[in-house]
């Protein structure tokens, strides 16, 4: 059957493809070499990619890959003064891949994440589980105990209550890591030989009301129902703190679908991260972060957003306004970064005019 | 007097990290049996550390083992995380012979005191293997010790009694038709020591960790999490698993009768604050001293039975619980360990299915549960508990 990847000899039924529906964006300074490992999985995607660092530098992709390449110059000419808020020198420049994209999924990986292998050594299939995570239910009114219910041989436990049994949208589809975990750099500092070596088989909702540090190495996410609240931050060059532009993204996401009733799952896949980053180097750009989120955690977790918004926008566009009155008396980082959320919004509309719903509530 | 030799100090500190050596097979045998020999010694042979011995084929050890009568499952001696004087276990006994199930289980059961409570409702006399420090309770110890008592103790409730007389900080609780399961590694779970892992650990309620249990071994706090957050709090509640027969409705063991719970998932974690969860009384461990005033069956179906799924009374225990817990500042658990469950009950689902309640109770239940605020007085579980029943009448 075209369009799907099937299970030899199996009755589990194929997850499609989605090929015409799902765009991977791949933030990079240096090669894409890695996609050769991914060949056989990412083939048959529109890949995105965005080029940061130096714009006269070439990037080679590997031959067969259908792609779009933006370095900083195409994004300054493509979003003007507004470019402003993607940020320069850092990996958070890959939200500009959200905004451009045309699908209604995005899967999103770094340069140094590699295929790895399930516990009987066969290859995972990143994308595959993604696709299967985020085209079934979330549930995040009451927890599963045996996790994602919508699994391959689980289901709902006794005393599940029946009319939360059908689930929300799942908007998130948060993967994990073996070799190298994403530790911050005073971790990382005290375990640097610490490697994940364990492969936990299970994807589970995040509880309505919970945070979560959502990482960005191997993402995947519905840009019709959540992507404008997909803004990594002010990050990198000229910025005074690194590495929480993943993070900063989760927390608004998250207080978002809790708000819309919509799901945020994590767990499984897991890929390879490979390469270790300097720990001091770290250090020196999450520094300010790990005093300042000891402020943004509690804001995030009291901040309500008012029943009136019912779109990702206006959520997003309250919440920049909270960071601005709320988050602005710590430093004045953060009142430039409520500006750069409401120009994030005015570019992504920009680009991404809505389709205009007809009275029968059908797209014209 | 000597000194002792570098080779000796050398053996004494492989036999400290003994449970952490993968392979032994580059020693020359004569290394090995020393080493082996000091593990009998020091009584540090577990199933794990035998198999390492084992795996070097040395012909001497292999000639031990027999003659030593060394078996597998072997009594293992446990690592001294947990002392018997902190632990119960109790065990509710709604079938008589109860034989094959403490076999199973004795190599992790038999060094603490066990409380078996009979359903008061069983006729037959209970069979239990000798080897125990156990006492069994009846209906008639039930009634001397309560007398006229609302509380209805006959089938699964049974277990709370033994709650109620346990004198000890932990109490561990399995169902009598669960055995011990096998990891993926192969080696035996040992249900005592994970669940006093989860309980003596701390837990992180107020931020999800992505790699879940941080205090495992090999794992950490993640990327972003806060360092406030970082100390956690005291473990409560402990809510372990189900290999096999997993805990399902009647509706779902019906539709899906020939579905088996065969993911062994390798972890623990924290339920967030505010988050609910379908606690399983099927194996479950707590922390009595805090937490057992909140540990009592509180909703019985008109129509319950001895199956499992005629039961909520575990389900509205962990939601008090939980929500105690939430008031409180302490946390719950749940994922390891497993237990192997039965299929005993299985067929008979369709039977229960017409009179069954169940469907109905969790939609009005839960959102009862999620709703509740204890007064920010209530400072104890005593005082939660009583809040909580003021807000149900």
């Amino acid at each position: 059957m075209a369009g799907t990847v099937t299970v030899p000899g199996s009755s589990v039924p194929s997850t499609p493809l989605l090929k015409d529906e799902l765009d991977i964006v791949i933030p990079t300074i240096r090669n894409l070499d890695f996609l050769e490992m991914w060949r056989p999985f990412f083939q048959p995607y529109h890949l995105i990619i965005v080029q940061d660092g130096d714009p006269t530098k070439t990037i080679k992709v590997p031959e067969g890959f259908d792609y779009e390449l933006y370095n900083r110059n195409d994004i300054n000419r493509i979003l003007g003064p507004k470019a402003s808020c993607i940020s320069f020198k850092d990996s958070a420049c890959r939200c500009f891949g959200y905004m451009v994209s045309k699908k209604k999924y995005i899967y999103t990986i770094d340069d140094d994440c590699f295929v790895a292998k399930d516990p009987t050594g066969k290859d995972i299939n990143a994308l595959e589980q993604h696709i299967k995570n985020i085209m079934s239910p979330s549930t995040p009114f009451f927890f599963n105990t045996l996790y994602d219910p919508y699994r391959e041989g689980a289901d709902f436990v006794r005393g599940y209550p029946f009319s939360l049994r059908e689930g929300t949208h799942t908007a998130v589809s948060h993967g994990l890591w073996l070799n190298i975990p994403d530790y911050d750099a005073p971790t990382q500092l005290v375990k640097p030989k610490e490697r994940n070596e364990r492969y936990v088989d299970a994807v589970m909702t995040i509880p309505k009301g919970t945070l979560f540090p959502m990482c960005g190495m191997n993402l995947c996410f519905d840009r019709d129902l959540i992507g404008p609240a997909m803004y990594f931050g002010l990050m990198g060059d000229g910025q005074p703190i690194g590495r929480y532009d993943d993070m900063w993204a989760g927390w608004c996401v998250k207080v978002i679908c809790d708000h819309l009733s919509l799901g945020v799952k994590t767990g499984l896949p897991y890929i390879w991260h490979s390469k270790a980053s300097n720990p001091f180097v770290n250090l020196r750009k999450e520094y300010k972060g790990i005093f300042w989120q000891e402020d943004i955690i509690p804001f995030f977790q009291n901040v309500t957003i008012p029943k009136d918004c019912d779109t990702v926008q206006k959520c997003y566009l309250y919440l920049s306004g909270e960071v601005k009155e709320k988050l602005g008396k710590i430093d004045p980082y953060f009142v430039k970064l409520a500006d750069a959320m409401v120009t994030w919004i005015e570019a992504w509309d920009e680009l991404n005019p809505a389709t205009p719903v007809a009275e029968n509530g059908k797209v014209k | 007097m000597r000194p002792p030799s570098l080779l000796s100090l050398t053996l004494d500190s492989a036999l400290l990290h003994i449970a952490h050596i993968a392979d032994l097979s580059h020693l020359p045998d004569h290394l090995v049996i020393d080493l082996f020999r000091r593990t009998l010694s020091a009584g540090k042979l577990t199933e794990k550390v035998l198999k390492l011995f084992l795996a070097t084929g040395c012909e001497e050890i292999i000639l031990a083992v027999q003659l030593l009568n060394i078996k597998q499952p072997i009594v293992p001696v446990l690592p001294t995380r947990c002392s018997e004087s902190e632990v119960d276990i109790v065990i509710a006994a709604l079938q008589p012979n109860l034989t094959t199930f403490f076999e199973a289980w004795r190599p992790f059961f038999s060094r603490f005191h066990i409380i078996v409570v009979k359903d008061p409702d069983m006729a037959e006399n209970l069979q239990i293997p000798t080897g125990f420090d156990l006492k069994v309770y009846t209906k008639s110890d039930i009634n001397g010790v309560l007398g006229a008592s609302s509380i209805n103790f006959s089938g699964h409730s049974c277990r709370y009694f033994g709650y109620l007389v346990s004198r000890k900080k932990y109490v561990i609780s399995i169902d009598d038709n669960c055995l011990p399961v096998k990891d993926t590694a192969g080696s035996t779970v040992d249900v005592v020591a994970q669940h006093m892992a989860n309980l003596k650990t701390p837990a992180t309620p107020f931020f999800f960790n992505t790699l879940y249990d941080p205090y495992r071994k090999g794992v950490d706090f993640v990327r972003g999490y806060p360092f406030s957050l970082r100390e956690g709090v005291e473990c409560m509640l402990s809510c372990g698993l189900w290999m096999h027969n997993a805990d399902y409705d009647p509706m779902t063991h019906v539709v899906k009768r020939n579905q088996r719970n065969t993911t062994y998932v390798d972890a623990v974690m924290t339920v967030p604050l505010g988050a609910m969860l379908p606690v399983s009384g099927i194996n479950v461990a707590f922390n009595r001293d805090v937490l057992g005033p909140a540990m009592f069956p509180g909703l019985r179906l008109q129509n319950e039975g001895k199956h499992r799924w005629d039961t909520l009374e575990d389900i509205w225990n962990g939601l008090c619980a939980k929500v105690v817990c939430d008031s409180l500042g302490y946390g719950v658990k749940t994922g390891l360990p497993y237990v192997m469950r039965s299929d005993a009950e299985a067929g008979k689902a369709l039977e229960s299915l017409k009179d069954w309640e169940g469907v109905k109770v969790m939609d009005d239940v839960l959102p009862f549960f999620q709703s509740l605020k204890l007064s920010r007085t209530a400072v104890t579980v005593d005082d939660c508990v009583k809040g909580a029943s003021w807000n149900c009448t």
